[in-house]
C-alpha cells in the first residue's frame, strides 16, 4: 500500500483529497501547514508528497527543498493555485516531479500520481 | 535775546543729531536694512528743493511781490506728472550707464566728452556757489536775529575767526566729507546722508507749520483777520497777479522752476543718483507737490502779518518768520524756527556740495590728471586715493568759497534774487539734456556751444548787474550798455526792458542756447562713439534690458591689464568680486593668456564710470586697450542681435523649463501608473488565487458526488461544503467589486442622520451568537445620546461587523466595544485580548489581501479584503481608522466626524 502525505492549509481541499486517495487504496497522511509536514515526513517516510505552496509558517517550496535534500527517494507533486509560468519553473527547479494546478480533475490527478509511483 | 552759547549749543546739538541719524542709518544699511529704500523717503529727499530761500525768502518775496513767490513751486508741481516720463528715463539711463552727476550725464550723452563734462562742472560751480552762500547768509542772519543784535551788516564785518557762521560752515563740510565720501563709487547711494536730508525735510516743514499756526491763530485771529487787516493797510495789490506783464512773469518763472527741479545738481543727486527704485517716482509725483503745498500754506499770512505788525525797517521781510516768535517773546518757538531754517539751509549745502565735489573730482580733476601721461604712470596705483581726496578737498573748498562769497557779496542781496540767478544758470543744461534724451541728432558741438553761449548770456544779464550793485563794476555798463552800445545793456538786451531782469536773462540765455544747440546739431556730423551713446540714451527703454551685455566697443585688451586697472580703483577684493560677478553672469572664463573680449572691456568701463565718471573711464580704459573704430551699423546690429538673442534665449529658457516640468510630470505619472499597474496585477493574481481555492473544493467534491456508491451521510456533508464554498466565492466577488468601487471613487455613500446607539445594538444582535459559539465574553459602552450623526448605516455596520468578527477570530476570551462622542467626532473602538498583530505588520494591516500574502501567520478565515474595505468606508466618511496595542489588548479604533460637509445628507 502506497504511503502518501497530503499538505494543504485549506480544510475542505484537504478533506476532498484525503477522501479521493483513500478510496484509491492509498495510505493517506495529512498536514495543515509546512511545519507539520516537515515533522511528519521523517516519521512516516511517504513515497509521495502532494504539496500546496501558499501556506502559513513554512511554504511548499521550503518543504520541497527539504525533501529533495534529505529524502531523495520521496516524490514531490505540487498541487497549487499558483499557475504563473515562473512559479511552475521555480517548483520544477527545486526538483519537484510534477507540478499540477488547482482546480484539478480527480481522475486525472489520481492517474498522474499513480503513474509517478509505478 | 539769547546768549551766544545757548544758540551755538542748540545749533551744534542739531548737527550732532544729524550725525547720529546718518550714522545709525548707515549702520542699519550695513546690516541689510536700508531705511532709505522707501518711496516716502525718496519724496522727502526731493524736498531738499526747499532751502532757506523757501523758509525765509518766500515770506520776503511775498511781502514785496505778493503771490508771485508761488511760481517757484507751481513749476515743479505742474511738471511732477511728467516725471514718469522724463525723470524715469533719466534715472534708467543713469543706472544703466552708471552716471554719477549731471555733468557726467551730459558728457556721457555726447560721446563721453571731457570738455563738455568740464564746462558743465564749471557752470555748476559758478551757478551754485552764490546759491550756497545765501544759505550761509540765511543761517548767519537768523543767528544774528536770535541774538537780538538787529543790524545785519555788523556780523558780516566780523573777522572770520570770530564768525560763528564760519565754524558752522566747517562743521557742515566735515559732515559732508564724512557721509558723502565714504564710498569711492560716486554712484553708490549715500544712505546716511539721504536719511539725514529726509529728516531735515520733515523738521523744516514742521517748524514752519508751527510758526505759521502761531502767527495765524495766536498773533492774529485766522486767515480772514490777517487778510482784512492787510487790506486795511493798503496791501490789496499783493493779493492778485499784478502789473502788465504778470502773466508772462508767471510763465517764465514756472518754466524756470520746472528746469530747476530736474537739473539743479542737488535735485539730480537726490532724484537720480540716490534713487533706489524707479517706482518711487510714482509716489514722489504726488507726495512732493503735497509737501510744497504744505510748506507754502502760511507764507502769505506770515508776510502780510509781518507787514501789518512790524513798523517798516525793524525787520527785513526775509526774517519775518523768526521775528514773530521773538517779538512775542516765544523763546522756544524762536529756537525751533531758527533750527528749522538751519535745517533748510544745511540740507541744501550738504547735498549740493556732494554733487559738486563728485563733478569736480570726476569731470575736472581726473580728466586733467589722466591726460597727463607722466602723472598717470606715476600715480596709477593710487588713483583711487587721489580721487577720494580730491572730493574731500573739493567739499572744503566749495563750502569755504561759499562762505567767502557770502562775506564779500551775498550779504547785500535777498535770498530769492540770488537763488533765481542760480536757477537760470542751471537752466542752461535743459536743451542739452532734454534734446539729448529725445533727439538722437543732438550733437556735442551744439551742446557745448549752446551751453557756453547761454552761460555767457546768463553771466552778462544776471551776474554782471549784481557785480555792479556790489560796486565791482561801474554803473555805466548798466545804463549805457557794453562798449557803449545801447542794445547791449545787460538788463535790456535789444531794448527788451519790459520783462523782469530774471525773466529777461532767462529768455535770452535759454533762447540763444536752444537755437545754437539745435542749429549746430543739425549741421554737424556725430562721431560713431557719440552716436552710439545718443542711440542708447534716446532708446534706453528699448535697450536697457540688454545693455549690460551689449557691446558698443570693439578692440583688444589683455585680461591682466584690465584687472590691474580695476584694482587701482576698487582694490583687490572688490575687483575679484566684480570679475566673479562677470563670470557668473556671462558664463565666460577669464583666461589671463587670451585677449579680453569686448564684453569684459565694456563691463570694466561701466564699473569705472561709476567711480570716476564716464569720460575719465573712457580715457583710462583706452590706455590699456587697442581700440578699433566701430560703425553705427555694427553697433545697432550687435544691439539688435543681443536683444533678439536675449529674448530668444529667454524664450528657450522658458520653453525648456516648461518641457522639463512636463517631462517630470510625465515621469511621475508614468511611475504612478507603473505602480498602479503592478498593484493591479498583484491584486488580480491574488484575487484569482483566492477564487481558485473555493473552486478547487467545489470541483473536487462535485466529482466525488458523481460516484454512485457514496454513502448518504457523506453526500449530504459534501453538498454542504459545496454550498459553503459557493457562498465564500460570491462573498469574495462582492467584496472585490466593493473595493473596486471605492478605489475608483464610484462608490457613493447613502448618508443618513443616524442614531449611533441603536445602530451598534443592531450589529451586536447579529454578532452575539458567534461570541456565544466561541465562548467569548463581550462587553460594550454606548454613547447614551440620541444625537444624530450622518453616516451610511449599512456601510458602518459592515465596518463594525468586520472589526468584531476579526476580534472574534483572534480573541482569547474577551471582546469590548466602546463608543464615545467628542467635540467633533464619534469614536468607536473594538478591543480583543488576542496575541495581537506583530509590530512590523501594523503598517500593512489595512492592505488588500495582506493575510494572503503573508505566509508566516496562521491564515484565519476571511477574504483578506475586510479591513481594506473598512478603511475605505471610514475614509469616505472623512474619518480615520487605526490599530493600537495597549496592555496586551489589540484595539481597532475609528472616528467619524459629527458633521458631513461635502456630501448630501438624505433625510
Amino acid at each position: 500500500m502506497n504511503k502518501i502525505l497530503i499538505v494543504d492549509d485549506e480544510p475542505n481541499i484537504l478533506l476532498s483529497l484525503e477522501y479521493l486517495f483513500k478510496k484509491e487504496g492509498f495510505k493517506v497522511f495529512i498536514a495543515r501547514d509546512g511545519e507539520e509536514a516537515l515533522d511528519l515526513i521523517s516519521e512516516i517516510e511517504p513515497e509521495l508528497v502532494l504539496l500546496d505552496i501558499m501556506m502559513p509558517k513554512v511554504d511548499g517550496y521550503e518543504v520541497c527543498k527539504h525533501i529533495k535534500e534529505q529524502h531523495t527517494k520521496i516524490k514531490v507533486v505540487f498541487l497549487t493555485a499558483k499557475s504563473k509560468q515562473q512559479d511552475i519553473q521555480k517548483g520544477l527547479d527545486l526538483g519537484a516531479d510534477l507540478y499540477l494546478t488547482k482546480p484539478f480533475g480527480n481522475k486525472e490527478l489520481v492517474s498522474k500520481v499513480k503513474n509517478l509511483l509505478n | 535775546m539769547f546768549s551766544n552759547a545757548l544758540i551755538i549749543s542748540f545749533t551744534f546739538g542739531y548737527l550732532a543729531l544729524l550725525f547720529a541719524i546718518a550714522w545709525f542709518s548707515e549702520r542699519s544699511a550695513s546690516n541689510g536694512r536700508r531705511l532709505s529704500n522707501h518711496p516716502a523717503i525718496y519724496a522727502l529727499t526731493l524736498a531738499v528743493y526747499c532751502t532757506a530761500w523757501t523758509y525765509y525768502g518766500s515770506v520776503g518775496r511775498a511781502a514785496t511781490n505778493g503771490l508771485e513767490f508761488l511760481t517757484i513751486y507751481i513749476g515743479p508741481s505742474l511738471i511732477a506728472p511728467l516725471w514718469w516720463i522724463v525723470m524715469r528715463k533719466i534715472i534708467r539711463i543713469s543706472k544703466v550707464q552708471r552716471i554719477s552727476s549731471i555733468a557726467d550725464f551730459i558728457s556721457s550723452r555726447y560721446g563721453k566728452n571731457i570738455t563738455l563734462g568740464g564746462v558743465v562742472t564749471i557752470v555748476c560751480l559758478l551757478g551754485i556757489l552764490p546759491y550756497t552762500s545765501i544759505q550761509i547768509k540765511g543761517i548767519a542772519s537768523s543767528f544774528q536775529i536770535l541774538q537780538g543784535s538787529g543790524v545785519t551788516e555788523t556780523l558780516a564785518n566780523l573777522p572770520f575767526y570770530q564768525d560763528t557762521a564760519f565754524y558752522l560752515a566747517l562743521g557742515l563740510a566735515f559732515f559732508t566729507v564724512l557721509f558723502g565720501t565714504r564710498n569711492i563709487e560716486a554712484t553708490a547711494q549715500h544712505e546716511g546722508m539721504v536719511m539725514a536730508v529726509a529728516f531735515e525735510s520733515i523738521f523744516k516743514l514742521i517748524a514752519f507749520l508751527i510758526v505759521g499756526v502761531f502767527v495765524t491763530y495766536f498773533v492774529f485771529d485766522g486767515f480772514t483777520d490777517i487778510f482784512s487787516k492787510a487790506a486795511a493797510e493798503g496791501l490789496n495789490h499783493l493779493f492778485v497777479m499784478q502789473g502788465e506783464n504778470s502773466a508772462s512773469e508767471w510763465f517764465w518763472m514756472s518754466v524756470l522752476s520746472m528746469m530747476a527741479i530736474l537739473f539743479l545738481p542737488r535735485q539730480f543727486q537726490m532724484g537720480v543718483i540716490e534713487n533706489t527704485n524707479e517706482r518711487h517716482v510714482d509716489t514722489a509725483m504726488w507726495l512732493f507737490p503735497l509737501y510744497l503745498l504744505l510748506i507754502n500754506v502760511f507764507v502769505l499770512p506770515i508776510a502780510f502779518g509781518g507787514l501789518v505788525h512790524f513798523p517798516i525797517g525793524n525787520y527785513e521781510a526775509d526774517t519775518f518768520v523768526l521775528a514773530f516768535p521773538i517779538a512775542f517773546d516765544q523763546k522756544w518757538l524762536a529756537i525751533l524756527v531758527y533750527l528749522g531754517g538751519f535745517s533748510a539751509a544745511t540740507g541744501m549745502i550738504i547735498v549740493s556740495t556732494i554733487a559738486l565735489s563728485t563733478m569736480v573730482s570726476n569731470n575736472l580733476v581726473m580728466p586733467l590728471l589722466l591726460i597727463n601721461d607722466r602723472f598717470q604712470k606715476k600715480y596709477q596705483h593710487r588713483l583711487g586715493l587721489v580721487l577720494i581726496w580730491s572730493r574731500r578737498v573739493a567739499i572744503f573748498l566749495i563750502i569755504l568759497a561759499a562762505y567767502l562769497y557770502y562775506k564779500q557779496i551775498a550779504g547785500q542781496f535777498s535770498l530769492v534774487s540770488i537763488g533765481l540767478i542760480s536757477f537760470v544758470g542751471i537752466a542752461q543744461f535743459a536743451p542739452a539734456i532734454i534734446g539729448g534724451i529725445y533727439w538722437k541728432k543732438g550733437a556735442r558741438t551744439g551742446a557745448l556751444v549752446g551751453i557756453l553761449a547761454g552761460f555767457s548770456l546768463w553771466f552778462f544779464t544776471l551776474v554782471v548787474p549784481t557785480m555792479v550793485t556790489a560796486d565791482y563794476i561801474s554803473e555805466k555798463l548798466l545804463n549805457e550798455g557794453l562798449f557803449g552800445f545801447g542794445f547791449l545793456k545787460p538788463q535790456a538786451l535789444l531794448g527788451f526792458a519790459d520783462l523782469s531782469y530774471i525773466s529777461h536773462g532767462l529768455f535770452f540765455s535759454l533762447t540763444i542756447n536752444t537755437i545754437l544747440y539745435v542749429v549746430i546739431s543739425l549741421f554737424s556730423q556725430q562721431t560713431s562713439k557719440e552716436h552710439n551713446q545718443a542711440v542708447i540714451f534716446v532708446d534706453i527703454f528699448r535697450y536697457s534690458e540688454s545693455l549690460d551685455t551689449a557691446i558698443v566697443w570693439k578692440g583688444q585688451a589683455y585680461v591682466p591689464d584690465i584687472r590691474a586697472l580695476l584694482i587701482n580703483f576698487l582694490g583687490v577684493s572688490k575687483t575679484q568680486d566684480a570679475l566673479q560677478d562677470f563670470v557668473k553672469h556671462t558664463g565666460k572664463e577669464l583666461d589671463d593668456n587670451i585677449f579680453a573680449d569686448s564684453e569684459l572691456v565694456n563691463y570694466s568701463e561701466l564699473l569705472l564710470s561709476g567711480i570716476i565718471g564716464s569720460a575719465s573711464a573712457r580715457i583710462i580704459v583706452a590706455s590699456v586697450v587697442k581700440e578699433e573704430e566701430i560703425s553705427m551699423e555694427e553697433v545697432l546690429g550687435i544691439l539688435k542681435e543681443t536683444r533678439e538673442l536675449k529674448s530668444l534665449n529667454d524664450q528657450l529658457e522658458i520653453n525648456s523649463k516648461e518641457l522639463q516640468i512636463a517631462s517630470e510630470k510625465l515621469k511621475s505619472l508614468n511611475e504612478s501608473l507603473q505602480i498602479n499597474d503592478m498593484l493591479k496585477d498583484e491584486f488580480i493574481s491574488t484575487v484569482t488565487h483566492e477564487m481558485r481555492t473555493p473552486i478547487t473544493s467545489i470541483r473536487a467534491f462535485s466529482e466525488i458526488l458523481l460516484d454512485q456508491d457514496l454513502p448518504e451521510a457523506d453526500r449530504a456533508k459534501f453538498l454542504e461544503i459545496i454550498i459553503q464554498e459557493t457562498k465564500r466565492m460570491s462573498r469574495l466577488i462582492d467584496q472585490v467589486l466593493d473595493l473596486e468601487r471605492f478605489d475608483s471613487g464610484r462608490q457613493e455613500l447613502n448618508l443618513e442622520n443616524s442614531n449611533v446607539d441603536s445602530l451598534i445594538l443592531e450589529v451586536i444582535d447579529s454578532m452575539n451568537h458567534i461570541f456565544q459559539e466561541k465562548g467569548l465574553h463581550f462587553e460594550y459602552n454606548l454613547i447614551n445620546s440620541t444625537v444624530l450623526i450622518p453616516m451610511d448605516q449599512d456601510r458602518i455596520k459592515q465596518v463594525l461587523i468586520n472589526l468584531l468578527s476579526n476580534a472574534s477570530k483572534f480573541a482569547k476570551s474577551n471582546i469590548n466595544l466602546k463608543a464615545k462622542k467628542t467635540e467633533n467626532h464619534l469614536l468607536i473602538s473594538v478591543w480583543d485580548d488576542g496575541k495581537g498583530i506583530p509590530e512590523e505588520e501594523v503598517p500593512y494591516i489595512f492592505d488588500k489581501f495582506f493575510q494572503a500574502k503573508n505566509q508566516t501567520s496562521k491564515k484565519p478565515l476571511g477574504s483578506g479584503l475586510g479591513l481594506a474595505i473598512s478603511k475605505k468606508i471610514v475614509e469616505y466618511h472623512h474619518g480615520t481608522i487605526e490599530v493600537r496595542r495597549i496592555l496586551d489588548r489589540t484595539c481597532f479604533e475609528f472616528t467619524l466626524p459629527l458633521v458631513q460637509s461635502k456630501m448630501k445628507i438624505i433625510n
